[in-house]
Formats: C-alpha cells, structure tokens, sequence
C-alpha cells in the first residue's frame, strides 16, 4: 500500500516535468489555432513544415553561431585547462599555491559582478559584436572549474610512467601531449560535455555582448524569434525544440560523464 | 639551460593565467567603476565617491529586488535541498530502486534544457486565457484559481519562482543520489535488522550521511537565487511595474536602459558582496565539516 502511494508521487512527479517537455514538441507540430482550441490532444495533421519555417526564420543561423561559439569554447578551454593542469600537478615552482587559490577563487564569482566592466573590455578589444565577446569570456569563466577536474585527474597519473618515458628522452610537452591526455579521456570528455553544456544554453552575455542578430546564438535568438513570431505559436515551439535538442541528445547518449561532472563540480 | 627550466611550470599556466584576468580585472574594475557617476557615451566620469551607495541604501526598488532574491532564496531551500534529498532517497530505496533510471532520467531532463527554452515554454502555460496552467485549474473545478499569473504583481515572482523549481529539483537530486551511492549499504541492513522503518531510517542514516552535500547543495541554491537572471528576465522582465525584479535584472535594466553606468556597478558590488558572504560561510564550513 505504501510503496503504492510512492510509486504515484513519483508518477505524479514524472509527469510534471515529462508533459511540458512533451507538449512543447507535440504542439510543435500543430497550428497556432488548434494549440489554442486542442491544447492536451495530438496533431490533427502534423504540420512538420513548422519545423522548416522555424529553421528558415532565422534558427539555421542561430543554431550555425551556437555550434561555432561552442566547438570553439569547448577547444581552447580544454586545451588551456589541460595545460594549466599540467603545470600545476606535475612541477613545484614558487607560487604555486597561490595560484590554485586564484583558480579556485574563480569558482565563487558570478558573472554579474563583472558586467559592465567587462562590457567595457570586450569594446576596446574592438571584439564587440563578433563571436570572440562571447567565446573569450566563457573560456575565462569555465577555467577554474575545468582546471581543477582535470588537475584532480592528471595527479592520479602515476609518477613511474613519466619517470619512464624522460628516460626514453620524451620533453615536459611530449609527456604531456603522448602520456597524460591520452591516458585522461575520460575527464577530458567531461570537461568537453560540461563546457558545451554551459556555452550552448548561457543567456547574459549572449544577450549583452552581441547586437547584430545574425550574430546570436540560439539562447538570445529565441528573444529575437519570440518578438517577430508572437503570434506564430507553432512555429516558435518548432525553434525551441531545435534549440533544446542537441543537448538533450548529447545527455541522454553521456548522461554517466554529465553526471559525473556536474557530482565532482559541485563536491570541489 | 637549469635557468630556463625554472620558467617552464609558469609558461604551462601563462594561458590560463591570461584568460582569468577577464574574471579577476573586471571584478576590482567594477568596485572603482561604482565610485563615479557615468553613462556608456559621455567621455567624462564624475566621482561621487560613495554617494551611488547612499541612493541604492534609500532606493525602494533595490529593496524589492533584495526581498524578491530573499524570497526565491528561501522557497529554493525548500523545494530543491529538501525535495531534492527526499527524491533522491526514494529513488535509492531498494523497493524502487529497479526502475528509478528512468525516473532519474526524465527528473533532470529539465536541468540539461536551458533557462530560455524553458521560461519561454512556461510564458505559454501562464497565458491567462489559452495557456494550460488555467485550462487544467478550470477542468478540476478550480475556476477562481486561474489567475492571469505573470500579469498580476502579487503572483508574478512566485510564478518566477515555480519555473526555477520546475527545473532544478532534478540538478539537487542527482547530487544527492550520488551522494548516497557512497553510503555503505551495511548501515541500511543493520537499521533493518533493528527494525527501524523507512522514515526512522531515512533521517538517521540518510539524513546524517549526506550532511556534506546538504551543505553543497544549500550553498549551490543560495548563490543561484541571489544572481538569478534567466527567469525573472524571459518570464516577466521584473515585471509587473516592480514586482517581480530580482538583484540582476535590476542591475541590468539600470546599466543598459537606463545608462546609469556607475549605480548598475554599485548593485553588481552588492551582488559580488552577498555571493562572496555566502562562499566564506562554506569554506568555514568545510572547515568544521573536515574536523569531525
């Protein structure tokens, strides 16, 4: 009787959050009447030209810039964090600790605080209103956090192997490139999905730091799509389905390196 | 040859060291930005030392933006640290245990989708006439409950608030069940044996052990209620008039359409101050959390 009772909260809990998700791409596929006068049924047709319309009004070059912004976001952070790990699990040096502190620091500052000024540094870079407004500021903001997960990684590595390899002449950056990056996929794909997964859904600076629309990328675009379609609502639905799918697919095909990242993120 | 060795570890960090400067400059940047009054296209600064922060200590809307943070603080800390520990905790149960995947799965589905999907998504439930929150209020009967949500500003920062739930119960809730995954099992079979029930086994084991993440969890929730910006933006715009106006969007309403350059920074320290409060506490913590 009891776990009965628990079996329909969680039900009940399943369908919560399950139905929006579903009603936001069934009624992708229906015209903006019958959302209104059919709201809870299917499709009387499914009106997949909805999704066409979407793509063509403006999606396909959101979506284009989002893929940009976020392959190359996800490249210079690992390859810079990767480094910088390096550095900081395999060499004493002077001032070491404080540096880890610097990078640990920038996991307690939110983006906020920096706006306006950072407004300010991305014009007299002259990099206003170009994709690297976006990208520079999110390699920044996800270094701390990617440094120590794979610092965390790489001092698990075991000394012997790099001892081993000196010997057969390997340099600082072949052990590095051959020894260290090979051996830490793991973490490096959970870095990779992390960084991925904040860069393709982050609105603040999306919204501030790019001002031509053939510039944005999907999250301040759906802003733009909203105000041209209000009325259109099937059509906006079709662009928010395309925007939440690649993620969605990228979690459900690595939900165990999500997990794993977002459980270690949090713990550090 | 040994001289330049000893330059080798900084030149492995000088990338990353670079790139923080966009985290750290901006910070102290904006600390001394706050002091002047000034505006995006005048070429003069004035400097008001701390005048910015006197009008802000006298400012009724900062004050109902701080409420409204307080507010989402506080029914955050319900709703996801505690809902969270008890979703977890069912799902790890033994009896449910065989089909809480798919559960876990659809449970954060919502956490991987991005705050402008779902605020827009929800800007449709609301809709007052056609939107399914009122239509499914007036099929159960409960017609004087379907409320015009987003558009009343007594409603608008709960129904705010309700999205941001909606979303991150299932980000808390994983962290949990991570965390109980590390709870030996011979803890749960020697309550058993006692013959303690559910619920006497769920707040002396499972409530004790993961005491760390609860800690976690509650810091994680607090930062994101005082610089919560998605939501309140998409959903409402700080609207009605004020009523639902969070820290952030203030700051952002005053920066860039206000072009009231010098108080926006002077709400961005108070932000950085709060989130700063909130990070000491958890270090103390851990602290303490270390120790015993």
């Amino acid at each position: 009787m009891r776990v009965a009772l628990v079996y329909a909260g969680l039900i009940a809990y399943f369908l919560v959050v399950a139905y929006p998700l579903l009603w936001m791409v069934i009624s992708s596929f229906k015209s903006t009447e019958e959302i209104f006068n059919h709201s809870w049924s299917l499709p009387h047709t499914w009106l997949f030209e909805n999704y066409v319309t979407a793509w063509n009004s403006g999606i396909s070059s959101y979506f284009l810039n989002s893929v940009m912004v976020t392959g190359l976001t996800c490249i210079l952070t690992v390859l810079v964090s990767a480094l910088g790990a390096y550095g900081l699990s395999r060499f004493d040096f002077r001032g070491k600790a404080f540096i880890l502190v610097i990078c640990l620091g920038g996991l307690m500052l939110s983006p906020q605080v920096s706006l306006i000024p950072l407004y300010n540094i991305i014009q007299k870079l002259g990099i206003y209103n170009t994709h690297w407004a976006l990208i520079l500021p999110y390699v920044a903001y996800r270094i701390p956090l990617t440094i120590l997960l794979i610092r965390a990684y790489f001092l698990s590595i075991p000394k012997e192997l790099e001892e081993a390899a000196r010997l057969d002449g390997c340099t600082n950056l072949g052990i590095l490139f051959r020894i260290f990056i090979p051996m830490s996929k793991p973490i490096l794909l959970t870095t990779t999905i992390l960084t991925a997964y904040y860069t393709w859904n982050e609105f603040m600076f999306a919204i501030i730091f790019i001002d031509d629309d053939s510039l944005r990328t999907i999250p301040a675009g759906l802003m733009q799509f909203r105000d041209a379609l209000q009325t259109d609502w099937g059509v906006l639905l079709s662009g928010l389905t395309i925007s939440a799918a690649p993620i969605v697919i990228l979690f459900l095909f690595m939900q165990k390196y999500f997990i794993r990242g977002i459980a270690s993120g949090s713990v550090k | 040859m040994i001289k330049l060795d000893k330059f080798v570890p900084y030149l492995y960090l000088l990338p990353a060291l670079v790139f923080l400067l966009l985290v750290y400059i901006p910070i102290f940047q904006n600390i001394g930005d706050s002091l002047y009054n000034w505006s995006t296209f005048s070429p003069n600064k004035a400097f008001v030392g701390l005048d910015n922060y006197f009008t802000l200590f006298n400012d009724p809307v900062f004050y109902e933006a701080l409420k409204n943070n307080i507010l989402y603080a506080v029914i955050s800390i319900v709703f996801q640290v505690f809902g969270g520990l008890i979703v977890a905790a069912v799902l790890e149960d033994k009896l449910i245990r065989k089909f809480s995947p798919i559960f876990r799965t659809v449970y954060f589905l919502p956490v991987v989708v991005s705050m402008t999907v779902i605020a827009l998504l929800f800007s449709f439930f609301y809709n007052p006439e056609v939107g399914l929150l009122n239509q499914f209020l007036k099929m159960i009967g409960l017609n004087n409950l379907a409320l015009p949500w987003l558009g009343d500003s007594d409603t608008a920062i709960y129904a705010v608030i309700a999205v941001s739930q909606w979303q991150s119960i299932g980000y808390i809730a994983m962290l949990y069940i991570v965390s109980i995954q590390k709870i030996s099992p011979e803890l749960y079979e020697a309550a058993e044996m006692d013959g303690a029930n559910k619920i006497k086994t769920f707040f002396h084991i499972t409530v004790p052990e993961t005491k760390e993440m609860t800690f976690v969890a509650v810091i994680l929730t607090l930062t994101g209620a005082f610089t919560v910006f998605n939501e309140p933006y998409i959903l409402t715009g700080g609207g009605p008039g004020t009523s639902s106006e969070v820290l952030s969007t203030y700051l952002y309403k005053t920066a860039f359409s206000k072009d009231m350059m010098g108080y926006a920074s002077a709400i961005a320290t108070v932000i950085l101050i709060i989130t700063l409060l909130i990070s000491l506490v958890q270090m103390k913590i851990f602290k303490t959390g270390k120790e015993d």
